[in-house]
């Protein structure tokens, strides 16, 4: 199974998951409370986050904490920096053509 | 030596699609000649490195199109998918990778004139699934960082 940011915000529900930790970290109980689906699919999806790496679960007396880590985020943003270079190495070269290709409409119409 | 356009690539998180946006120093038919002539459109799509071998490319309506990647090491990554809308405003497609069947992505691309004989194309494509975008943008990651390690193997060169 794969385990990495992208297939932790690939669902909804765990997208909500984070966008309510970003505010405060909270109890299991405490996020499930926020959630129509059962407590148990709460921790699935929980347990998913925290195998991406996207929370972490600290326990604390007899509860348990949810916090989220989103520093994990920035790998999305630097995966599209590497995938924005690959087309820039495309187009570079793209302008090198169009170059040559309005040299040689010039030419013509010098003819 | 023409002033360098960046390209943009928008994808937010958890979503289908991405968006890629560049400006050209050359009219808009230059451009969109440079994407329908087979001869052209070979030169400048393939990733450095590869050889890019078009099979079959009809650019109208209705049209298909298949090409092919070939490394130094003898691998193939073969790609094909349709045309729909042609025209040198929009440009509709479909996109498969072939070592990822049944994974299909729509590319919609525009032409806009900008003033002083100048272009922008935008790209937008989207995936059946966040996770199919996601793998795109992973698969595209690779052959970029290999490529940034090639531009600077040539850069160090030119120092020699």
């Amino acid at each position: 199974m794969r385990r990495d940011v992208f297939q932790a915000i690939a669902d909804p529900n765990r997208r909500a998951i984070l966008s309510l930790l970003a505010r405060q970290r909270m109890t299991l109980n405490g996020v499930a409370d926020n959630f129509r689906i059962s407590r148990p699919a709460v921790s699935k999806h929980i347990r998913i986050l925290k195998e991406c790496g996207l929370v972490v679960v600290i326990p604390q007396g007899r509860e348990r904490y949810v916090e989220a880590k989103f520093d994990k985020l920035n790998e999305v943003t630097d995966w599209v920096e590497q995938y924005r270079q690959l087309w820039e190495t495309r187009f570079n070269r793209l302008d090198d053509l169009l170059e040559m290709m309005k040299q040689e409409k010039k030419n013509a119409l010098e003819k | 030596m023409p002033s360098k356009n960046k390209v943009t690539v928008t994808a937010e998180p958890g979503t289908q699609e991405l968006f890629i946006v560049r400006e050209f120093d050359a009219p808009r038919e230059l451009v969109y000649k440079a994407h329908i002539d087979p001869k052209l459109y070979v030169q400048w799509l393939g990733p450095h490195g590869y050889e890019m071998v078009l099979e079959t490319f009809e650019p109208t309506n209705g049209g298909k199109y298949r090409y092919v990647h070939k490394d130094k090491d003898g691998n193939e990554y073969g790609f094909h998918g349709s045309f729909h809308a042609m025209s040198i405003e929009n440009m509709i497609q479909t996109f498969e990778f072939e070592g990822y069947p049944g994974h299909v992505s729509l590319d919609c691309m525009t032409l806009e004139e900008l003033p002083g004989n100048r272009t922008k194309a935008t790209i937008h494509s989207i995936f059946q699934s966040v996770s199919d975008r996601d793998g795109m943008i992973q698969n595209g990651m690779e052959k970029g960082v290999s490529e940034g390690y090639e531009r600077l193997d040539d850069i160090l060169k030119e120092m020699k």
